[in-house]
């Protein structure tokens, strides 16, 4: 019926027949002979054909059938509307495997915190752990750093970008280490390096301090630069007792001066 | 009862005449009501409804909830002329791939225009439950101020509402017992919405705030689940330390359903103790899940709480085997279990060895984007469920690669399914060990699963699958099919074998229009079909707008695409007639 309803109209059902194949892919054989990319009238697919997304088609090192040589060519990068989630790291179909973005965002967060939390309690192996994390964050465009507290069994890491100010990683912190609490921020969230005596007093204290590695590969008190900056350039955060810091202070000072 | 007063103010409309021609029933309407008031189920409401029009009109006047499955299926004004007594409305608007971004933003379902003809027709509203509809923060504070009665609202997967609209339903829902707010995209300000309960507010019963990403006031939170005497369901954010969780126990050690917060800190001993004392405290406690952040090492202090748990949702919580193994021990009743991959084949195996009573099992994906030796669960870990897990019927299963042997096996042990949804991640992903298509795999499950509902089909498959589909499952409802089939064969099988069928979805498949069309017939027994990136053209969907008045067809246009393809056709059956609301990048045809 569906047919000489279709022939009436003039609606050429054939030129959306396909006997094998997938979309993208052009008409194939039965799976009988090696299949020949028909160009598709409309064309339609045609920006996508450029693309050369690579499926990983496990387990099928030896045998790949003519059918898979079809589905090589089928997924396309589209983006209808722009993803909230990261960017993906390589070209993927949009909306597949079928995992809600809100479930997506937060496993990606999670397996990076998660690997290197395992290692360190399990093995030795926090370094690989810390790479494959690594490589995950990058992955995922977050902003991972390690974070290490003098006395605590366990490093933990933290994605900067899921903090606005130093306020939020402060309480984040606080979180993680119980005993540790970040004081004496301005209303701005930063250090007030103007005032050398409240820094000093600070740093004579026992209270914990919480200092950064930057890009430089430098020592630094965190605070001192705008928070944007800081997640930029941070690479790993230590939190140390104020007398410990001590020793920090002029070249922080020294770096201030050179950046205003 | 306020219903029979409102019927006889009503007594001038035509239709009141009809109602008083007692022709063959000797029941007084009230009493006819009063009985059919009973009925709770909506096909057997639906089924009355059609007896004779005295029926129809006790059905529809004793009615109380309504569920409409697709919000454009029905106006207001269509269902509130039919049934003007409804308490409690349940609607669910975009189609289920807009969870998967297939969907373009803005498209529709926005649940404002309802409640505006709700305030009108049902002041005495109480509960709205709704899926993926766009709320606006002026439609929670529109529904705060119209509904005096109102006890509860659920939203799961909505989006376009701030916790500014939390604010004002705490603020002004006098009567609140249910807040229930899950997996929404919100936009979440960090105001302080829980400091808006009043002190003299005590109705709560559910509240569920697990998707904010903000801290909350956790004075406000303490106050509130102290006052809360009922509160028998509260769900945490991240946010929520063990310890705030151990004060929050300490509280409500009356709960049953428990989300913690993040189950990661550093604690001292005694902390640790108080928090475990705490959850032995806890005797009604039959769901848990959260777990946000998981220090593996505290996991035992929810082995006091395992023994009475019936569902244990770990789906955010990526445990491995051994820690998984180690707790389920505790959890013999479990009947629901959601998990993450990173549990393995070993972590199912101790499913099926500790968990005999398990009837639904979810595998979700830690990392559904990895490539080459990404780790997860396997072939064998299935087989392991399924031999442990007899009474296992609903099942969600994603894996990287799959044998037709196993999912053989699998239904063999386990026939009872209702549910069956594997999701091999490669698209079209053959038997890993024979590379033969999985035909013979979902051809095991229709054949062997004769009360199957619901089926999710993934990996390489021809025809041959949807033949299977076609004459074998003949209670299947809902069919999701994704980079499947070979010619529009395969649908068309599906569209004319299979009886029950409500909601077909499709994504890149070689379905063209003879396979749209041959189901002219078919859909206005169903819900609604969506065909994403298949074959059909702009033409073929004319044809069937023109052929069939009473169905909506609609296509979603993509930006700078070929005019004659139909990339995105979304059918479903309407009384309202085509939308009203529908923005530029949807064509009704």
């Amino acid at each position: 019926m569906a047919t000489m309803l279709a022939k009436e109209h003039g609606l050429n059902l054939k030129e959306t027949e396909l006997c094998l194949g997938l979309p993208g892919g052009g008409g194939g054989g039965g799976g009988d002979t090696a299949t020949a990319e028909t160009p598709r009238a409309t064309g339609k697919r045609g920006f996508s054909e450029t693309v050369d997304l690579k499926l990983n088609l496990q387990g099928n090192d030896t045998n790949k059938e003519d059918l898979n040589e079809n589905l090589k060519n089928v997924p396309k990068e589209k983006t209808l509307l722009k993803d909230p989630a990261k960017p993906p790291a390589k070209a993927q179909v949009v909306g597949w495997p079928p995992v809600r973005s809100y479930r997506k965002n937060m496993m990606a967060q999670k397996v990076s915190t998660e690997e290197n939390n395992n290692g360190s309690a399990t093995t030795e192996k926090t370094t690989s752990s810390a790479a494959a994390a690594a490589t995950t964050a990058a992955s995922t465009g977050g902003s991972f750093v390690k974070v290490s507290m003098d006395g605590a069994p366990y490093l933990r890491k933290v994605d900067l970008t899921m903090y606005k100010s130093y306020q939020d990683l402060s309480d984040a912190l606080a979180k993680m280490f119980s005993s540790f609490t970040m004081g004496n921020y301005g209303s701005q969230g930063m250090i007030d390096f103007m005032n050398e005596s409240k820094l000093m007093d600070l740093l004579n204290s026992s209270e914990y301090v919480p200092t950064y590695e930057d890009k430089d590969g430098d020592w630094m008190l965190v605070g001192d630069v705008p928070w944007e900056m800081f997640v930029g350039s941070c690479k790993r955060l230590r939190i140390m007792k104020g007398s410990e810091a001590i020793g920090l202070a002029p070249r922080a000072m020294e770096k201030c001066k050179s950046r205003s | 009862m306020e219903c029979c007063n409102k019927r006889r103010m009503m007594k001038e409309s035509p239709e009141s005449n009809f109602m008083n021609r007692r022709g063959s029933s000797c029941f007084p309407d009230e009493v006819l009501e009063r009985v059919i008031g009973m009925l709770k189920s909506r096909k057997d409401r639906s089924s009355v409804s059609l007896v004779c029009k005295e029926w129809y009109n006790a059905e529809r006047w004793s009615r109380r909830n309504v569920f409409i499955g697709n919000c454009y299926s029905v106006s207001p004004e269509i269902l509130t002329r039919r049934f003007p007594n409804i308490r409690s409305v349940t609607l669910k608007g975009k189609p289920r791939f807009s969870d998967f971004n297939l969907v373009p933003a803005n498209w529709g379902a926005d649940i404002h225009f309802w409640l505006v003809v709700f305030a009108e027709k049902y002041p005495f509203l109480e509960e709205l439950r709704l899926k993926r509809m766009t709320v606006t923060d002026e439609s929670l504070k529109f529904l705060a101020r119209s509904f005096p009665n109102f006890k509860a609202i659920s939203l799961q997967n909505c989006d376009g509402f701030s916790t500014d609209g939390l604010a004002a339903i705490a603020a002004d829902c006098k009567n609140l017992t249910e807040l229930d707010i899950q997996e929404n995209v919100i936009d979440d300000k960090n105001d302080n919405w829980l400091t808006c309960f009043p002190e003299s507010f005590t109705s709560l019963e559910v509240l569920n705030f697990s998707i904010l990403h903000n801290d909350v006031n956790f004075d406000a939170l303490e106050k509130l689940v102290t006052r809360c005497k009922s509160l028998k369901t509260l769900k945490l954010n991240k946010s929520i330390t063990l310890e705030q969780l151990q004060r929050l126990l300490f509280r409500a050690p009356q709960l049953c359903e428990l989300g913690t917060g993040s189950f990661s800190q550093e604690l001292t001993t005694q902390q640790y103790t108080e928090l475990e004392g705490a959850f032995s405290n806890c005797k009604n406690l039959n769901t848990l899940s959260g777990l946000w952040v998981v220090t593996p090492q505290y996991l035992p202090v929810l082995y006091p709480a395992c023994a009475n748990l019936t569902f244990l949702n770990f789906s955010y919580a990526p445990l491995d085997s051994d820690d998984i193994a180690k707790l389920l021990v505790h959890c013999a009743n479990i009947r629901r279990l959601w998990v993450v991959d990173t549990i393995e084949d070993k972590g199912l195996e101790a499913v099926g060895t500790h968990c005999p009573l398990l009837e639904e099992l979810r595998v979700f994906p830690a990392d559904p984007f990895a490539e080459g030796d990404a780790r997860g669960v396997t072939d064998s870990g299935f087989i392991a469920v399924s031999q442990g897990c007899r009474n296992l019927h609903y099942v969600l299963y994603f894996c990287r690669h799959m044998t037709n042997a196993a999912v053989a096996t699998v239904v063999q042990n386990c026939p009872d399914f209702t549910h069956f949804r594997l999701c091999i991640m490669n698209p079209g992903q053959p038997d890993y060990r024979t590379s033969e298509p999985m035909d013979e795999a979902f051809g095991a499950v229709v054949k062997t699963c004769s009360k199957l509902q619901r089926l999710a089909i993934s990996g390489l498959l021809t025809d041959l699958t949807f033949e299977y589909i076609g004459k074998y499952a003949k209670n299947l409802e809902t069919l999701s099919v994704a980079f499947a089939g070979s010619s529009d064969w395969g649908m068309q099988c599906v569209l004319e074998g299979c009886p029950k069928l409500r909601k077909l979805e499709i994504r890149d498949c070689p379905f063209g229009n003879a396979a749209l069309l041959s189901g002219l017939e078919k859909y206005e027994s169903m819900r609604s079909l969506w065909m994403s990136d298949c074959k059909v053209t702009m033409n073929g969907c004319r044809l069937l707008a023109k052929e069939m008045p009473r169905l909506n067809v609609e296509v979603i246009k993509e930006d700078g695409s070929d005019d004659s393809q139909a990339e995105r056709v979304y059918v479903y059956r309407s009384v309202a007639g085509p939308r009203r609301d529908a923005p530029p990048f949807v064509l009704t045809l």
